[in-house]
């Protein structure tokens, strides 16, 4: 059985003067512990799906499902990090990392030990008690990820979770997500516009054209892992590029990748 | 990692610029002793009558003939201006969190008070000392008035200021309203709270002086009225730089509370 089911799945976002359709008849089977790309030029409804499998919007038609259940709300089995860090200024970086636990009402003493490993995992060791403010861009984003996992979910939606980082730390924090996952096991559905980044972390990458936002491929990804820098000069990942990239222009149009 | 440098690694530069902040408060002080000593001479040199305008001796002259009713009256204003200054700060801030929460409110009180915005103070002081007569209470009344505004203003839109990717963080955890209010929102907030609560105090003296014109046997503002009536115009200036002492003074308590409560607020 799949961890999450999308069947037929239409959003349309309706307002008094306008409908806009974000997503149109969208299935798609992700597998427990599955790494999932989903890439597309801006306006394809990556967000909205992503949002929808999080429980954050309901879709208009279709089914979730979500451990063989119907998905009615927000689940607190996942994860989420955004493009940008939104770390609370007030907060050192323990405490930032903490605040799902608050929440949650889970045991903080637990969560603190908790969370000094993951950032340890995700190099922040020594940063516990900084600021947000005196934080790199690429840090506060760790912070993010660490947040995201703090109640441990067995899913991590992310959403262009690099797209503001500088190339470098953008690979970087890339192949220490890819070891996050291979190291804690758990599905991840990551949204990005870059082809390159969505080929090297998949096991499978979902392309999406825009208007309406519909499924235009999928294509498994059958490079060994541990993946490496080294791979994207491959003929294998060069044909997978182009065959991502045909797929996306001729559904939208103007996008670059 | 190597890519990174934290962003404290860049504040060096800063800290090697003790001479300038040594001069940024020594070339206003230098200027403004200038300016003073400028003032008494051209004042003594042009024979301009006292009356009209007095030298700064006479002014130091006054005051300190004058420094019980000076403090007397300086404490006057100051408790009107800090009682409805502490009145706009109770009733806004949890006026402005009703009006982000309830879209009734939002859609009927809250258009109602920004109209309302538009009209003088200085208008209503007149009829406030006809509703409740001399005395403190009319003053704190258009001081608060005048707080009311910047207050409820700046609260309100520091409330609805939290990112849209936090609250959808915030809600993909099911957190109550109680915890997005008091985790979230309200820590939020605080800095634009205090921009409102910086333009009020700055207003707040101005309202008590123009309370104390209308009608009052108090304060510096009435001091103020009654020594230019006499003639005895170096002591309306001792009031007048007391009131310039006390409005800076309360200013700067309220930027150090705010240093306080709110260490991450950006500097200006
Ligand atoms: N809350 C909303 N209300 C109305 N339209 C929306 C809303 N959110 C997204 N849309 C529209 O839906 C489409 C898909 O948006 P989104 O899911 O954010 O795409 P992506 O993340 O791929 O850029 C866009 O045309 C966008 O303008
Ligand atoms: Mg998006």
């Amino acid at each position: 059985m799949s961890k999450i089911h999308i069947e037929n799945l239409s959003k349309t976002y309706r307002s008094k003067r306008s409908r806009v359709t974000a997503l149109e008849d969208v299935s798609l089977a992700i597998e427990q512990n599955e790494f999932v790309t989903l890439v597309g030029p801006s306006g394809c409804g990556k967000s909205t799906l992503l949002k929808i499998v999080g429980g954050l919007i309901r879709p208009s038609r279709g089914r979730l499902i979500y451990d063989g259940e119907p998905l009615l709300q927000p689940t607190r089995d996942v994860g989420i990090v955004f493009q940008e860090p939104v770390l609370l200024p007030w907060r050192a970086t323990i405490d930032n990392v903490l605040l799902p636990a608050e929440i949650l009402g889970l045991n903080l003493a637990q969560c603190r030990v908790r969370a000094l490993e993951l950032l340890k995992l995700v190099g922040l060791e020594g940063f516990e008690s900084s600021y947000p403010r005196e934080l790199s861009g690429g840090m506060q984003q760790r912070v993010a990820l660490s947040r995201a996992l703090i109640h441990n979910p067995s899913v991590l939606l992310m959403d262009e979770p690099f797209a503001a980082l500088d190339a470098m730390t953008r690979e970087e924090l890339g192949f220490e997500l890819m070891r996050i996952w291979d190291t804690h096991k758990k599905t991840v559905i990551f949204v990005t516009h870059n082809i390159v980044e969505a080929i090297l972390l998949a096991d499978r990458v979902v392309a999406m054209s825009p208007r309406p936002g519909r499924i235009a491929k999928i294509v498994k990804i059958d490079l060994p892992r541990p993946r490496t820098l080294d791979m994207e000069f491959t003929g294998e990942f060069k044909s997978y590029f182009d065959e991502i990239r045909a797929v996306i222009y001729s559904g939208g149009g103007a996008a670059r990748p | 990692m190597t890519a990174e440098l934290p962003a404290s690694a860049r504040t060096e530069d800063e800290d090697l610029e003790p001479s300038t902040t040594l001069f940024t408060y020594l070339g206003p002080a230098v200027t403004l002793i200038g300016l003073v000593a400028l003032w008494e001479v051209l004042v003594r040199w042009s024979g301009i009558p006292g009356w009209l305008l007095p030298t700064p001796t006479a002014i130091g002259e006054a005051m300190a003939e004058w420094r019980n009713e000076l403090g007397w009256h300086f404490l006057i204003t100051l408790y009107e201006v800090l009682a409805g200054f502490a009145l706009s700060i109770v009733v806004s801030i949890p006026l402005a969190v009703a009006v982000v929460y309830s879209p009734f409110l939002q859609n009927t009180i809250y258009p109602i008070l920004l109209a309302l915005q538009s009209m003088p103070k200085v208008a209503i002081a007149p009829l406030l000392v006809l509703w409740i007569g001399f005395g403190a209470l009319p003053k704190i009344v258009v001081v608060f008035l005048v707080c009311f505004f910047p207050i409820i203003v700046a609260t309100a839109s520091g409330l609805t200021a939290v990112p849209a990717s936090l609250i959808d963080l915030i809600r993909s955890l099911s957190a109550t309203p109680l915890q997005t209010f008091v985790k979230i929102r309200f820590p939020t907030a605080m800095p634009h709270i205090f921009v409102g609560l910086k333009i009020a105090i700055t207003f707040a003296v101005i309202g008590a002086v123009i309370g104390e014109f209308v009608g009052s046997d108090a304060g510096l503002g009435y001091l103020i009225l009654i020594s230019t009536s006499q003639s005895r115009t170096p002591l309306a200036f001792g009031a007048l730089l007391l009131l310039t002492i006390m409005s800076i003074v309360l200013y700067y308590a309220v930027e150090f509370v705010e240093r306080l409560l709110v260490p991450w607020a950006p500097k200006n």
